[in-house]
């Protein structure tokens, strides 16, 4: 009986399969270190979350050859500045809020979640909220957010409507700052041609 | 013992087992279906039990119970082999049926809460009791825990008795799968703030999960189920195996990159996820070339129709749902306009179906027939064979129409929406509101409705056929299947 090939042989595929799964995971646990410290709150990619403090754009950068969140001056977000500690309580309240709510079963949130409604990643920028600002009667694109969060089905703009979901006073101006912050964070251009107010047309 | 009718006493103390997963399964896998059906429904009419049942809550509990039936699909596949791969009776077989037990009243809990409780305050109490909010893994963290719990003992149940027996190929590629597996779970189950880091690990749990461990669970169910009912020679499909492995594992293990273009992660990503997720298809090619090869090698005979029917059914739908939809968006340069768009659930309904459903749907039919007695399973089966067959054609049909649906919807939005529009809220219901994006979901509401009576036909027959078969399955040697 001739020897098995080398190509036939299960030892050969079996040392094939140890090896190649065994460098793929230590080259993912090395890009994970890589990548958590790159995205760690304060870093060039994930600003700060005391960020809320200042004004967020979002605009194409031709260097880059893509959309970039631009950081301006100082814009407190319901018009008081707050401390890192203070920012990030705030922050965290409303990520647990987006979480309670279950958000992601009908929005994306850097583009992951449901289809139902739309994504969030730059829902602080977000054109619409001048009109929302009228809409709701509020004086600034934060109180619009806020009143729209607590009262959605009174401000639908669409047959498909954000249902009530109990959220308090509280818990909508949190939501309101971790989406702020979150519409600082370097998505490497995602979504692409987003226009902020005054840069459509 | 009569031939032809249900008799516990013919299956081994693992199977007894796996029938109890089997059955919670196919009853959660009605309410996929049912909870698809109402989402699918609120796309075309949304104010379809609005404030009652909201698309979060429906759609929340069409893609947990899909999870939920296959993972018991893939413990009960495993229990179910376990001891004839093993050649000994199950280690710690009560223990596995107390686990099953606390499981199913786990998830009974946790679906009632869903469906009556929904949501919570924004603190930690909702996430520990009510829903976690994190897509695809919503279970609250008590529930976590004890799903770890209960997948602990599996481990336990499945590797002690292994160890204890024999430790096929086959045996090893499953258990260091399953401690993968199992780990990986732990990587969902910390809260952060900080929303890239959150969905970093979140990936990993989902992405390595579905397209790397998961793969590779249903890749040894295959190579064991490719032996039951076409006798294929063990050292063939345990090559084939270690070649699947490195395949998947290789590609799906740095293929976890195409979730991380636009989370706030390096543009490194670009590369590596481009590069390794494009690779991701080739092991699905593998495994379509054995199962082909392998049914031809032997003139198609074998033990049982519908199993080997939805077999060959599987290693096509996950070459095609899997790798040719996943591939047709995974590179960066598409994925900025298609992420987060009804590309994605389009992906998602043919892959889930072509990957999961078939492998788990023919592992049923072989339990059932060993459950009757061993009965025949070939051609012209008391009753006849016009349930099987239409049951895997309408469901076959179904998912296809699903998929091209959601597809044709997914280019209207990914055109309007992401490219032209930008992604704003107004671009975002310009498209949505588009008759080409309403033609599409309806369409697909149409193909679910398909799928839907697929479904009646599959349960029904899972229940009736070989009831009355007074006939003994067809015996096959190796020699004889491969002449």
């Amino acid at each position: 009986m001739p020897p098995t090939p080398l190509w036939q042989s299960e030892d050969f595929w079996r040392k094939v399969a140890v090896w190649v799964t065994a460098g793929s995971a230590v080259i993912l646990v090395l890009l994970t270190f890589d990548s958590l410290s790159k995205t760690a709150a304060g870093s060039s990619r994930v600003p700060a979350y005391s960020v809320i403090n200042q004004h967020i754009d979002y605009r194409f950068d031709s260097a880059r050859n893509l959309s970039v969140p631009v950081i301006g001056e100082q814009a407190p977000l319901f018009g008081k500045v707050l401390s890192e500690a203070e920012a990030e309580a705030m922050v965290s309240h409303g990520k647990k809020t987006v979480q309670a709510k279950n958000c992601m079963n009908c929005h994306t949130l850097l583009g992951n979640g449901a289809y139902y409604a739309p994504d969030l990643t730059k829902a602080w920028v977000d054109p619409q909220w001048a009109d929302m600002i009228d809409l709701t009667e509020s004086d600034s694109r934060e109180e619009a957010m806020a009143k729209f969060l607590q009262h959605p089905d009174q401000y639908a703009t669409n047959a498909r409507m954000m249902p009530p979901l109990g959220i308090t006073p509280d818990e909508a101006k949190a939501v309101v700052a971790f989406l702020k912050w979150m519409s600082s964070i370097d998505t490497n251009g995602f979504p692409a041609g987003f226009k902020t107010r005054g840069q459509e047309g | 013992m009569a031939m032809g009718t249900v008799d516990t006493s013919n299956l081994n103390g693992g199977q007894k087992l796996a029938v109890k997963y089997f059955a919670v399964a196919i009853v959660l896998f009605a309410a996929q279906v049912l909870f698809g059906l109402v989402a699918g429904l609120q796309y075309l009419k949304p104010d379809t039990l609005f404030g009652v049942l909201d698309f979060s809550v429906t759609r929340m509990v069409h893609i947990n119970a899909m999870v939920v039936w296959l993972l018991y699909g893939f413990l009960g596949s495993v229990y179910w082999l376990l001891e004839d791969e093993s050649g000994r009776p199950v280690v710690g077989l009560g223990l596995g049926n107390l686990a099953f037990f606390v499981l199913t009243a786990a998830v009974v809990v946790v679906v009632l809460v869903y469906l009556f409780v929904q949501v919570g305050p924004g603190n930690d109490m909702t996430r520990w009791l009510i829903n976690e909010g994190r897509e695809y893994i919503e279970a609250p963290r008590w529930a976590d825990i004890g799903i770890v719990v209960c997948v602990l003992v599996f481990f336990y149940n499945v590797a002690m008795t292994f160890m204890k027996g024999k430790f096929s190929g086959i045996a090893g590629v499953l258990v260091l799968d399953l401690v993968a597996l199992a780990g990986l779970y732990l990587a969902g189950m910390v809260y952060m703030t900080n929303i890239s880091h959150d969905h970093f690990w979140w990936w990993w749990v989902i992405h390595l999960w579905v397209e790397a461990t998961w793969e590779v669970l249903v890749g040894c169910i295959l190579a064991w189920g490719l032996m039951q009912v076409l006798q294929v020679r063990r050292k063939i499909v345990t090559t084939w195996l270690y070649i699947e492995v490195a395949l998947m594992f290789g590609s799906g293990i740095l293929g976890l990159g195409h979730h991380y273009f636009w989370i706030g992660t390096p543009e490194y990503w670009f590369k590596i996820g481009g590069f390794f997720s494009a690779l991701e298809p080739i092991p699905l090619v593998a495994m379509v070339v054995h199962s082909l090869y392998d049914s031809g090698e032997h003139h198609m005979k074998n033990t049982n129709h519908p199993a080997l029917a939805w077999f060959i059914t599987h290693t096509a739908g996950n070459f095609l749902g899997a790798g040719v939809w996943g591939f047709m968006q995974t590179l960066p340069q598409i994925n900025l306009y298609t992420h987060g768009t009804q590309w994605t659930a389009s992906h998602g309904h043919i892959a889930f179906f072509g990957a999961y459903v078939t492998i788990v749907v023919p592992m049923i039919y072989l339990a059932v027939q060993k459950l009757r007695g061993n009965v025949w399973m070939g051609s012209e089966p008391a009753g006849g064979a016009w349930k099987w067959k239409w049951a895997l054609t309408l469901q076959v049909a179904g998912t296809l129409g699903m998929a091209v649906a959601l597809m044709v919807s997914g280019y209207e939005q990914a055109f309007l929406d992401r490219a032209i529009g930008g992604s704003t809220w107004q671009s975002y219901f310009v498209a949505q509101e588009h008759p080409w994006f309403i033609q599409g979901m309806k369409w697909r509401m149409i193909s679910g409705l398909v799928f839907a009576a697929g479904y009646v036909l599959l349960a029904w027959d899972l229940v009736t056929i070989g009831a009355g078969e007074t006939r003994k399955v067809e015996q096959l040697t190796p020699a004889a299947a491969a002449a």
